[in-house]
């Protein structure tokens, strides 16, 4: 099993050991321990939930501050589709990208570019690989991580090409090195991120053995660095963009399938309903689809824990922006596209198994349901676990025990208080 | 020591918004229990067609599922109208489903046959008028 790393972590003072987070959890990743909340790595798909619902901003997300941008010559940036979304009254791309310029970047670099690029990939990829169908997206790092836990029979079914962000920077590093003649090593590629994933998928890909990304900073805090600099771009835009529809329709969910040319294919967003799907799917409940597109978030990438904008909102912006654009800027012809094909397999990774073996698992197993009779069932969560199952699958685990939940201890000092007073009235 | 574990659940008829529980419930088990995907397939989609065989055509029953290290035996039994001719219904394609249920996008004749691919031994016994008792196997190969 790999090293796990998960960007998403909890600032412990301000934690109140509230049971928020671990009812939100999809994957039940979180417990209430000693009055804090602890994430279990293996479990974690850095989907950000447990961000968005803390009422006291103790979950948090690792990211770069912007001062990563000196320790390189020269610095690149990477922009996602969902970042144009994020301006109000935007009608030009290249006034953000002229801003980044402004900001401290010595050039700019559209993830959208590589997005068409991935299309043209996923389409080719579709018409000769029938047997693999439906075939499912794998841009959002989140989704993949969740297949890789916990939907084994569905691994197969992974697009095995690079994210386009990937993609986006081994390009874009080139074209630096081409351009200023620098090393590598001189030259940043920073990616302005909607969300916690991008920041995991640097630091431990899947599918790729390395990322060419070198810094992850939050959308969010490259906002309200580059408004005035956008204010002061106005008058003097570089012509800078060279993305067309397909590209920037990624920011949103259904941009990605939308850009397929096939009416064959179902869109989901939002983790629970990502789980339903997989679900359904594991079980060929919709076999006749070509190709299935999952976000993570509400309303795709838009909807990133990072992001400032509500996500419809950036979606609708999304869709004016696409608007005067052409279909596409970029295509497999006229580029030469570097071996965008993943390079490592994908294993299942088992981290939820409840035994060392299937015997083990049954005796186990027949203790969960053994203590599940005896719980309430109302999952209050006083325990610090989202569900008396989930408590019942930790003690078995040997990680809680069962006076943890309070109505069992409560119980037990019921009868104690009889037998003392039992005692008492012999004395 | 236990060597198998029995796990059981009722199945009302008619109501399609939970069809499935059963299945998923008995999928996420053997998944936390480290069975190989591919048995864990084998057994929810076999489950899963007999469960909505049940709310499409019984009157409501109770499925029995029995996870031993060998093997994952299912007993789903069902008061209804049991199965006119078996040899039939185990055809591809053929159905009794009302008009009303292939509206909901279901009763398209893969139930038992789908049940049979997916398992290692699929027993019926119908009584017509009376109910169906179906008997279905996957079979683990030994653990190393």
């Amino acid at each position: 099993m790999g090293e796990f790393y998960n960007s998403v972590y909890l600032k412990e003072d301000l934690c109140m050991g509230c049971i928020n987070c671990i009812k939100r959890c999809p994957t039940q990743a979180i417990r209430v321990r000693n009055g804090k909340a602890k994430i279990t790595k293996e479990f974690c798909i850095d989907c950000g939930e447990c961000i968005r619902i803390c009422p006291h901003h103790a979950k948090e997300a690792t990211y770069d501050s912007p001062d990563i941008m000196n320790q390189f010559q020269y610095v690149v940036a990477l922009t996602a589709p969902s970042f144009y979304g994020q301006f109000n009254n935007l009608d030009d791309i290249n006034i953000v990208l002229t801003a980044l310029k402004k900001m401290g970047f010595d050039d700019v670099y559209e993830v959208a570019k590589e997005a068409e690029i991935v299309s043209e990939l996923t389409r080719r990829y579709l018409a000769e690989n029938e047997e693999k169908w439906p075939v499912i997206s794998t841009a959002c790092p989140t989704v993949v991580r969740l297949i890789q836990i916990r939907f084994p029979n569905l691994i197969d079914h992974l697009l095995p090409i690079s994210a386009p962000v990937d993609l986006a920077a081994v390009n874009a590093r080139k074209k630096a090195m081409k351009e200023t003649g620098l090393p590598s090593d001189k030259i940043g590629v920073i990616f302005i991120s909607p969300c916690p994933a991008k920041v995991t998928a640097v630091k431990s890909p899947i599918g790729i053995k390395n990322s060419e990304i070198d810094g992850v900073l939050a959308m969010k805090e490259v906002y309200t660095i580059l408004l005035p600099h956008m204010k002061n771009s106005i008058d003097q835009v570089e012509d800078l963009s060279r993305s067309g529809r397909i590209g920037i329709g990624w920011g949103g969910s259904g941009g990605e399938a939308g850009a397929l040319l096939t009416d064959n294919y179902l869109a989901a967003d939002g983790i629970e309903n990502v789980i339903r799907v997989l679900d359904d799917l594991e079980d060929q409940k919709f076999e006749q689809l070509e190709f299935i597109e999952l976000n993570a978030c509400s309303g795709g990438c838009v909807g990133g824990v990072l992001t400032v904008e509500n996500p419809y909102v950036a979606k609708v912006r999304l869709k004016r922006l696409r608007k005067s654009l052409p279909v596409a800027c970029n295509h497999l012809d006229k580029e030469k596209v570097t071996d965008a094909n993943w390079t490592v397999d994908v294993k299942f990774e088992p981290v939820f198994n409840i035994g060392t073996n299937i015997r083990d698992s049954i005796n186990k197993m027949t203790r969960v349901e053994e203590l599940c009779e005896r719980f309430p069932g109302l999952d209050c969560g006083s325990c610090g676990a989202p569900t008396c199952k989930s408590l019942a699958e930790d003690i078995v685990r040997g990680v809680a025990k069962e006076g943890d939940c309070i109505h069992i201890l409560r119980d037990y000092i019921h009868k104690l208080s009889d037998e003392l007073s039992r005692l008492d009235n012999k004395n | 020591m236990n060597d198998k574990i029995i796990l059981k659940y009722k199945v009302d008829c008619d109501d399609f918004t939970r069809a499935g529980e059963a299945s998923s419930s008995v999928k996420r088990k053997l998944k936390l229990m480290g069975f190989d995907p591919e048995i864990i397939r084998k057994v929810a989609i076999s489950l899963y067609e007999g469960e909505i065989n049940m709310v499409i055509h019984s009157y409501g029953g109770t499925i029995e599922v029995i996870i031993s290290p060998d093997e994952i035996e299912m007993i789903l039994v069902d008061k209804g109208p049991g199965i006119e001719n078996i040899e039939l219904a185990m055809q591809a394609g053929y159905s009794t489903a009302p008009d009303k249920i292939r509206s909901l996008g279901f009763g398209a004749g893969m139930g038992l046959p789908n049940m049979k691919k997916y398992s290692d031994d699929l027993n019926i016994e119908s009584i017509v008028g009376v109910g169906t008792t179906l008997r279905i196997r996957v079979y683990v190969p030994i653990e190393e």
